[in-house]
């Protein structure tokens, strides 16, 4: 539904790798049996999961892979050694904690934006293409929204995604000439996302 | 106001044409708000919600355009008259469900509906008839500017108004016109028409939002992305793509009148004959009917005249306005006896189309 967020970078069931047998990042008590390693942002992401949680979150169907987007969004970056909800964050505002994020897609509180921000981006990105707001502000927040916009008017690129297009293809081969392989590989990502969306190839 | 008054009422949108209004019905822009300091209403104990719904409807109440307001909790609504207010998109089929702490708040035109406690604090709502959502965003907005002296809104420089749900962070925006898209439905280009407006972001539902089906040959396209754009321009590119579906839409009927004007006409004629004479209807069946005559206003061979009574007919004869019209609950038996009623009543000075105009192109028909 958001879009593909990290795909199509490299995703799918792979062999159990070796080593002690570890539980499903979303059950905590099935062994996982799924594990999904995406690039993104330039890091390695991994998600483990048993097989009824990867089919309940529709992970195994191609079509329906937005909830491990959002999951994997959630700030899961080295969830190799995520323990159970012992460590789990909460937020101080209203208790809500990133299990709840995860199981409503919602979250608890304005605060909460906070609380969970790592990974939020990511989210933000693949839900919007965008991960700030312009437009209104309320009139106490005399230096937000609309009068940021209007000091830095927004770009062509950042309303048009065919012209954002050119520009991430730009950025890519200069990315690309300066060896910066980890910023290609993201560039690389964010394309083919733009171009699924615009229906190019 | 009392809910007998604004149910004796249709809406004002019902009453006065709008610009493009042959096939973009209405226009709808809301907003989404969330007060400081509170949880969000989801995950809001009853007492939070009871004292954000206490601090949010004097406000309402107190503005110049909500004067002489109706304005009631969910829990002193029966089943029906919530019914009634989902069927005129004054509220959605969520709230309907909701019970203490959260309540709707509507002006007496019906043009403005908030509902308290939804997904969020504050979902506020403008309809206009035809393609104006940028009038529409224009007197929300002035209702939001007005309501922010009152009522502390949750908001972040980066993110924006903050709202439950992460799809509607940023401007809490969403603008969406009902179109009325029988000949793309009728040439079959309707999906493709879809999926290409999902392509850019826009997404595409039924009559009555998310998952349901397009009944009358009427969907709703609407933003998907609420962060990053400023609202003037989600709507300037929301209404760049209705224009090019009412370009389409308008070629489709003419190629339909030119290449199968027999069929056009069958469909027309049977939609007359049986909504005039029919003593037994289904919901779905008089909605796709009555989508053929307002075809057959639009393409003149049905009196202009009779446009507004088609679409009055479209919310009169569901389901809870038809038990509230009938005083008492129906079973779906009896209401498709008095929906034939109804229409046929409402409909007793139509006469039937006339389709000289096209029949000198019979000769090209392929039918």
């Amino acid at each position: 539904m958001f879009g593909g967020c990290f795909s199509p970078g490299p995703r799918g069931g792979m062999p159990a790798p070796p080593g002690p047998a570890m539980n499903c990042d979303i059950c905590h008590t099935e062994k996982a049996t799924i594990f999904f390693s995406q690039m993104a942002e330039g890091k390695l992401q991994k998600v483990n999961l048993c097989k009824a949680c990867a089919d309940d979150k529709g992970v195994t169907d191609p079509t329906g892979f937005a909830l491990a987007d959002m999951l994997e969004g959630m700030g899961k970056q080295t969830a190799v050694d995520t323990g159970p909800a012992r460590n789990e964050l909460v937020c101080g505002s209203c208790g809500f904690t990133q299990t709840d994020f995860k199981k409503t897609g919602r979250f608890g509180c304005a605060d909460c934006y906070h609380v969970f921000d790592e990974g939020l981006d990511g989210l933000l990105e693949a839900m919007h293409k965008h991960t700030r707001h312009v437009g209104k502000a309320p009139q106490s927040f005399p230096d937000a929204g609309d009068r940021v916009a209007a000091s830095a008017p927004v770009s062509v690129a950042e309303t048009n995604p065919r012209a954002r297009l050119s520009e991430l293809r730009q950025a890519l081969s200069k990315s690309v000439e300066d060896e910066d392989y980890e910023e290609a590989a993201r560039l690389r990502d964010a394309i083919s996302r733009l171009e699924t969306i615009l229906g190019e190839s | 106001m009392r809910f007998s008054t604004l149910l004796k009422k249709p809406a004002e949108w019902m009453r006065t044409p709008g610009p493009e209004n042959d096939i973009v019905m209405t226009s709808r822009v809301r907003l989404a708000r969330n007060l400081v300091g509170f949880p969000f209403p989801g995950w809001a104990k009853k007492e939070d919600r009871t004292r954000v719904m206490d601090q949010v409807r004097p406000a309402l109440e107190e503005l110049a355009e909500m004067k002489d307001s109706f304005s009631e909790e969910m829990t002193q609504l029966s089943a029906i008259e919530k019914q009634v207010l989902v069927e005129r998109h004054l509220i959605s089929r969520e709230h309907a469900a909701k019970g203490p702490g959260c309540a709707t708040v509507m002006n007496r035109k019906q043009t403005v509906s908030v509902m308290i406690n939804e997904e969020d604090h504050l979902r506020m709502q403008a309809i206009r008839p035809g393609l104006q959502l940028l009038a529409a965003y224009r007197s929300l907005d002035q209702i939001d500017t007005e309501l922010e002296d009152d009522l502390p809104y949750a908001f972040d420089r980066q993110y924006g108004y903050l709202t439950a749900c992460p799809t509607n962070l940023g401007t809490g925006m969403r603008a969406s016109a009902m179109l009325h898209l029988p000949g793309l439905v009728l040439s079959e280009q309707i999906n493709q028409t879809i999926q290409g407006a999902n392509k850019i972001g826009l997404a595409v539902r039924g009559l009555y939002g998310e998952g349901t089906e397009a009944l009358a040959n009427l969907f709703q396209i609407s933003n998907q992305n609420t962060l990053g754009m400023r609202e003037e321009d989600i709507i300037a590119h929301l209404d760049r793509v209705i224009g090019q579906l009412i370009a389409n839409e308008k070629n489709a009927r003419m190629k339909i009148l030119e290449d199968r004007p027999t069929m056009m006409q069958d469909q027309i004629g049977r939609a007359f004959a049986v909504l005039k004479f029919a003593h037994i209807i289904s919901s779905k069946e008089a909605l796709n009917h009555l989508s053929m005559i307002r075809l057959g206003c639009d393409l003149g061979f049905i009196p202009e005249e009779e446009r507004e009574c088609i679409t009055v007919l479209l919310t009169e004869i569901q389901p809870a306005h038809l038990q509230i019209s009938a005083k008492c609950k129906l079973s779906p038996e009896e209401r498709d006896i008095l929906r034939a009623d109804i229409i046929r009543k409402s409909l007793i000075g139509l006469t039937p189309p006339d389709f000289g105009s096209i029949l000198t192109n019979r000769d090209n028909d392929d039918e």
